[in-house]
């Protein structure tokens, strides 16, 4: 049963637009900054009295997940943490859920970024997030983090046929040739997947074109929502899977808690974040709604 | 200022100071918890500062983005210095520099070549100079001329024939879902997404859209009759695709709104956990 915030909030939004609907086709014009109130209170309502929705993956977020999730153990995995502090709300939550699925199914992971932002990130993400939840593995036998190198494409450009080139030493200056992750890997090519996470550039893209299409090597990406739709022409020739927005993230966990226990009690940032999404997306879709239907009703009528 | 303005920004800064203090005792198992306090609330009041902005302009939220501005060059200045030149290039050209900022040497990969982009580079800083300016196209030239031949290669690769080769999709049936029939097509009918139905819908959408996107762009050729109306579908499905973006980009705003709400409401207020 639904509590009583929950209910109280929507019938606030609810009645709320109803009254402005009434409103608009009485003639009054709406102030943008009801709107903003009206989207500020669509997105705090269910943040506080969480509402939630089941997620099912999609096809294009599932091939992602079964790519991983079917690797044999000890397969090389490299996470790129392309993102900053302003994506970081829709790129982070893909990119716990990807680090942790990939550590649980025992795979050599490579974590490294190619935005000076996200080496910071990544190392707080694997810090208090990830790491904790995997006390058994160990740094430089099960996972490295290499880190931050400026160069932008010029890096993937020598990755691709020298990892050593550019990084020669993980983030806290141990040589690669030390580390068990990287026995046998001499270049991007060596790896069996790459996920690149961000929406900027570099970025995704740029790993499709520098790494992934030349080098021939399966890549999956987690993408900022706006970015989405430039990497969709990829799918599925040259992107395994796409996770797009928090949309791709909610999916992504909602997989990992269905098909693997130990995830059952995992926080899903993604998830929770998909309630205010919604009847954000409602607020907005009813703004369309009552915008056109008042244009049509009074025609180009100047309003009062 | 105005009456009015001073009593904002005394109230502004009681509550800050309110903020800080209470923030400090709630942390105060915390080891610096005055510290963590006055950073919590920093970003807080930047946070409330930014969004005073869809009120109306103001002098908090001319603050907060001018603050903004300033920190991010100066962190991609120092980004810039410590990862390019400290950590790309110092440890190939010296081992007394690389000790002096302490980045491992990498010995024996001394290079004439890891001299050439330091000289483009104090190259283009003449620019600032009032008469070597002309010495900064160079390296400009050099930027342009790498960028664009390192970029041609690989778009025309991935962005061009490759997606030229994706375009090409069985549109009757393909690798998974064989075309066997009319009979079986209509027999199997379904519309879960691994359907052969499904399939060849999306084939079909994609060639529909790539060929009447393109009829829509050729432009010598009026566009009357059934090339007009190939030019109309056209422009639907570019339509279609921005609207796509647009809610994938609405979808995008929100999450950073949520974003943002989440650190007010747990880290600030404390009110979820």
């Amino acid at each position: 049963m639904p509590n009583l915030g929950v209910i109280i909030s929507l019938s606030v939004i609810f009645g709320g637009l109803a009254w402005l609907a009434y409103r608009s086709i009485k003639g009054y014009e709406i102030d943008r900054r009801v709107i903003f109130v009206f989207i500020g209170i669509a997105v705090s309502a269910p943040l506080l009295f969480p509402i939630t929705f089941e997620e099912k993956a999609t096809p294009i977020v599932e091939r992602l997940f079964n790519r991983i999730d079917e690797l044999p153990a000890g397969s090389r995995v490299l996470i790129s943490f392309d993102f900053d502090p302003a994506m970081a709300p829709e790129v982070q939550p893909m990119a716990n859920a990807i680090s942790r699925h990939c550590l649980h199914k025992g795979h050599k992971v490579i974590f490294m970024s190619l935005w000076g932002t996200g080496q910071s990130l990544m190392t707080a993400a694997l810090a208090n997030d990830i790491l904790p939840g995997f006390p058994e593995k160990k740094d430089g036998r099960d996972f490295v983090n290499i880190g931050y190198k400026a160069g932008n494409e010029g890096v993937l450009n020598i990755i691709v046929s020298d990892f050593r080139k550019m990084f020669p030493t993980d983030v806290n200056g141990v040589p690669l040739d030390s580390t068990e992750v990287f026995d046998g890997i001499e270049s991007c090519k060596d790896l069996d997947l790459i996920v690149a996470l961000g929406g900027g550039r570099p970025g995704p893209k740029e790993w499709v074109l520098f790494v992934g299409d030349p080098g021939n090597v399966p890549i999956g990406v987690g993408v900022a929502a706006v970015v989405a739709p430039q990497l969709y022409p990829y799918y599925p020739q040259q992107i395994i899977g796409i996770l797009g927005g928090i949309k791709g993230a909610a999916e992504y966990e909602s997989e990992l808690i269905k098909r693997h226990e130990r995830f059952a009690d995992m926080p899903t940032p993604g998830l929770r974040m998909m309630g205010p999404q919604t009847l954000a997306h409602m607020v907005i879709m009813f703004f369309i709604i009552i915008g056109n239907v008042v244009f049509f009703m009074t025609g180009r009528k100047k309003v009062i | 200022m105005k009456r009015s303005s001073y009593i904002v920004l005394g109230v502004v800064s009681a509550i800050f100071v309110l903020s800080w203090v209470m923030k400090s005792m709630s942390l105060s198992e915390v080891d610096d918890s005055i510290m963590q306090g006055f950073l919590l609330t920093v970003s807080a009041f930047l946070t409330l500062s930014i969004f005073s902005f869809l009120y109306k302009d103001n002098p908090f939220y001319k603050f907060a983005e001018h603050l903004f501005v300033g920190v991010s060059a100066a962190f991609w200045m120092c980004q810039g210095f410590w990862s390019t030149l400290v950590g790309n290039l110092i440890p190939r050209v010296s081992e007394s520099l690389s000790g002096f900022f302490m980045v491992p040497y990498q010995p024996g990969s001394f290079n004439f070549h890891y001299w050439i982009p330091v000289i483009l580079g104090l190259l283009l800083l003449m620019r600032l100079a009032p008469k070597g300016g002309w010495l900064s196209r160079w390296p400009l030239a050099f930027i342009v001329g790498t960028t664009a031949g390192l970029n041609f290669i690989k778009y025309l690769r991935s962005d061009f024939i490759d997606q030229v080769s994706s375009t090409f999709v069985p549109l009757l049936g393909d690798e998974t879902n064989k075309w066997t029939g009319v009979g079986d097509f209509f027999s199997n009918l379904s519309l879960s997404a691994d359907s052969q139905f499904v399939a060849l819908l999306a084939n079909w959408v994609i060639f529909v859209g790539v060929f009447s996107g393109l009829v829509y762009f050729f432009f010598s050729k009026e566009h009357k009759g059934v090339f007009g109306v190939g030019s109309r579908v056209g422009i639907w499905i570019l339509m279609i695709t921005f609207g796509a973006s647009f809610g994938y980009t609405v979808m995008g705003r929100i999450s950073l709104l949520v974003g943002r709400l989440t650190f007010l409401f747990r880290d600030w207020l404390g009110l979820i956990s």
